[in-house]
């Protein structure tokens, strides 16, 4: 049973991540360079710019930062450390290399010979690339650590692989300048080239992982006793974390193949949850996932209006103020 | 911060400005383009039409005047339309000479505008800035967050930009015509030079390319024989990144007589360590001013030969421009870098 104070917490929490979807959602097609105006939808240029371009990427901007926001508290209750986020695991640095592997690849046709490899890396794309790159850096983790069994086994593996791939994809770099400047682009983290089909794909991911996690959080919340309690209660530790870890790489991986590396909303959209509720990590995940939609769908319609007709790559912002919020956050933390 | 800043793109670091600017691709081996001449060959062919029905007697004279025919016709028609294959491989057609151009290259802005046709750009990107009167146009973003909303509001029926634009799969899918070029050495500004004349459908491509070619060779005339030879540091940012000999800069060098401190084999813009360029005792330094001024500070380079006797080419902003841009000013850039030599004195 729920406590009514709790249930009360957690209807005040729908409601108003309800509501800030909605308004922002809003504001989405209603900010950008060519502005608003009454009878937009009357004009077919701007009426095109709306649908075509604001509403795919309002919609996209709040799946991309739902997915993280998602991946945040998965990553966050796997490691039961409230500094883990999504990229932790090396899935940000095993799509860049997928990404720098693909554009080398690129740049060497004409000079190579045409093989059919190259032909197949070419048809899978950068976006695809980005994806499976991020999905292996996660396997390596797990290889190394020897599988889910230990939270800091893990947590070092994909410290390693991280910073291995990483540096695998500045060798590559060095040697193909191109694929530097074409991998900076595509992780620059940004909501601006989201279209109908990346939100098609982005809400499968969500489809997918969302339920998925779901289903199994009670291994989250039988880890918060310990390691040893959680076993002690009969759960199937390993493959049931294992699990985890392969939906918070699918979700991870497919916020980064679609917008590039968005700094801070996995990290902080749970927090943000925690702070409002304490329940069950279910609940938990559920309110992360909107908490991280409505995060960056905010900071998509800042950085489309502050600066307007120009604008700024979401990912700087989401950097500056989910760096400020965390600051502020552990502030608060010290003083009360 | 470096000479590489004012280049083609958005300058979040110099070294990818120059890289992407410069850096050698396979594209003149995978490109082979429908040059200006193509297309002319395309033109009407007048013996095809005045071909007189007098075989009429025999079945072969019949299908030869079916076939005459039908490439008349095919020949009316392509004369209003345009077709190249893109930097990806992709075959832009325009049914008809564009009207509203957006460009997202310095480079390419500045050919369009070379080519008489700066009055059909509608916008560009943030970084294109010659000629003067195209500072007014509405800017539509840098290389990495090219504005789609503002590009498809200014409507353009042909968008210019470069092969590593991130948008440009974004703007095809909104159903915008977009034309990936990205000029990297002398022959590929030849080549871009033909492939946007072919597109907008305008002559002169060939004229343009001469006055290049002109102010180049006069560049390389003023150059003073005792210069000849001499080896030369092109710095394009402080890392310290040289510009290498397959790069366009380095071309540029060797155009004018000058040897490079840095192997072809380290490829177009390599990143060396600053003991490399002591030991390689330039005679001759180059780079924007900023970093340049800054060398002598570095530790053991202030007795490095050339810098002591002063032989260096201090690029300004507006220069670095024209010098990183392989596009319609490359005569330019190479006057620039030969009057430069033409004031100091060769070493001995």
């Amino acid at each position: 049973m729920i406590a009514p104070e709790a249930a009360r917490a957690r209807r005040r929490l729908a409601f108003a991540l309800t509501l800030a979807s909605v308004v922002l959602a809003v504001a989405g097609v209603m900010v950008g360079s060519e502005g608003w105006r009454p009878g937009a939808l009357a004009d077919p240029g701007l009426r095109d710019v709306l649908w075509n371009i604001r509403a795919p990427r309002t919609v996209g901007a709040w799946l991309v930062g739902a997915l993280l926001g998602l991946a945040g508290a998965l990553a966050q209750g796997l490691f039961r450390n409230p500094l883990a986020d999504p990229y932790l695991l090396g899935s940000s640095s095993g799509a860049g290399l997928g990404v720098v592997l693909v554009l080398a690849a690129g740049a060497t046709q004409g000079r190579a010979i045409e093989s059919l490899a190259e032909d197949a890396l070419a048809r899978l794309g950068l976006v695809g690339a980005a994806f499976v790159g991020a999905l292996i850096g996660v396997a390596l983790t797990l290889a190394l650590a020897r599988g889910a069994r230990q939270s800091t086994g893990l947590l070092l593996a994909g410290v390693v692989v991280g910073v291995v791939l990483g540096a695998l994809a500045d060798l590559v770099t060095m040697a193909s300048p191109e694929a530097l400047r074409g991998k900076q682009v595509f992780m620059l983290g940004t909501t601006g080239f989201l279209g109908w089909g990346a939100c098609g794909t982005l809400a499968i991911a969500l489809a997918i992982t969302l339920p998925a996690a779901w289903r199994f959080s009670r291994a989250l919340d039988a880890l918060t006793l310990g390691e040893d309690s959680a076993r002690s209660l009969g759960l199937p530790l390993g493959p049931v974390r294992a699990l985890l870890v392969v939906l918070l790489a699918l979700a991870t991986g497919a916020a980064v193949a679609q917008a590039g590396l968005i700094a801070f909303v996995g990290l902080v959209a749970p927090h943000l949850v925690r702070r409002r509720l304490q329940a069950p990590h279910g609940t938990t995940l559920v309110a992360s996932t909107a908490a991280g939609g409505v995060l960056l769908l905010a900071s998509d319609v800042l950085s489309r209006g502050l600066w307007a007709p120009q604008e700024l790559p979401v990912g700087v912002l989401t950097a500056a103020l989910g760096g400020s919020f965390l600051l502020w956050l552990m502030h608060a933390r010290r003083t009360s | 911060m470096t000479l590489a800043i004012p280049g083609n793109f958005m300058p979040r670091t110099a070294v990818r400005n120059v890289f992407s600017s410069g850096a050698e691709r396979g594209a003149r081996a995978s490109t082979p383009l429908s040059s200006r001449s193509a297309a002319r060959d395309l033109g009407v062919s007048p013996e095809g039409r005045s071909r007189p029905g007098a075989g009429a007697r025999s079945l072969a004279a019949l299908g030869m005047t079916a076939i005459f025919a039908t490439l008349c016709a095919l020949c009316c028609l392509s004369s209003h339309a345009a077709d190249i294959r893109d930097d990806r491989g992709v075959t832009v057609h325009l049914a008809a000479p564009p009207q509203r151009i957006v460009s997202l290259l310095p480079s390419l802005t500045e050919t369009v505008c070379a080519l008489g046709a700066c009055a059909r750009l509608v916008g560009t990107d943030r970084f294109s800035n010659f000629p003067p009167e195209v500072q007014a146009l509405p800017k539509a973003g840098g290389l990495d967050d090219a504005s789609v909303e503002r590009i498809v509001a200014l409507k353009p029926d042909l968008v210019l930009a470069a092969g590593s634009t991130r948008a440009i799969a974004r703007l095809e899918s909104l159903g915008l015509t977009v034309a990936a070029l990205e000029p990297h050495d002398m022959a590929d500004a030849h080549r871009v030079l033909d492939a946007v004349a072919t597109l907008l459908q305008v002559p002169g491509a060939d004229a343009v390319w001469s006055r290049i070619r002109q102010r180049t060779d006069a560049a390389v005339a003023r150059v003073p024989a005792g210069w000849r030879g001499k080896r030369a540091y092109f710095e394009v940012d402080a890392g310290p990144y040289a510009a290498g000999t397959s790069s366009f800069i380095g071309e540029l060098l060797r155009h004018l007589g000058l040897g490079n401190i840095v192997p072809a084999e380290l490829g177009p813009f390599p990143k060396l360590n600053p003991e490399f360029v002591v030991r390689a005792r330039p005679d001759v330094v180059m780079g924007g001013e900023r970093d340049v001024d800054q060398m002598a500070a570095r530790p053991g380079w202030s007795d490095m030969a050339a810098l002591r006797a002063h032989r260096v080419c201090r690029f300004g902003r507006g220069q670095a421009d024209v010098i990183v841009r392989p596009g319609p000013r490359l005569g330019e850039a190479a006057e620039l870098v030969a009057d430069c030599l033409a004031r100091l004195d060769p070493p001995t």
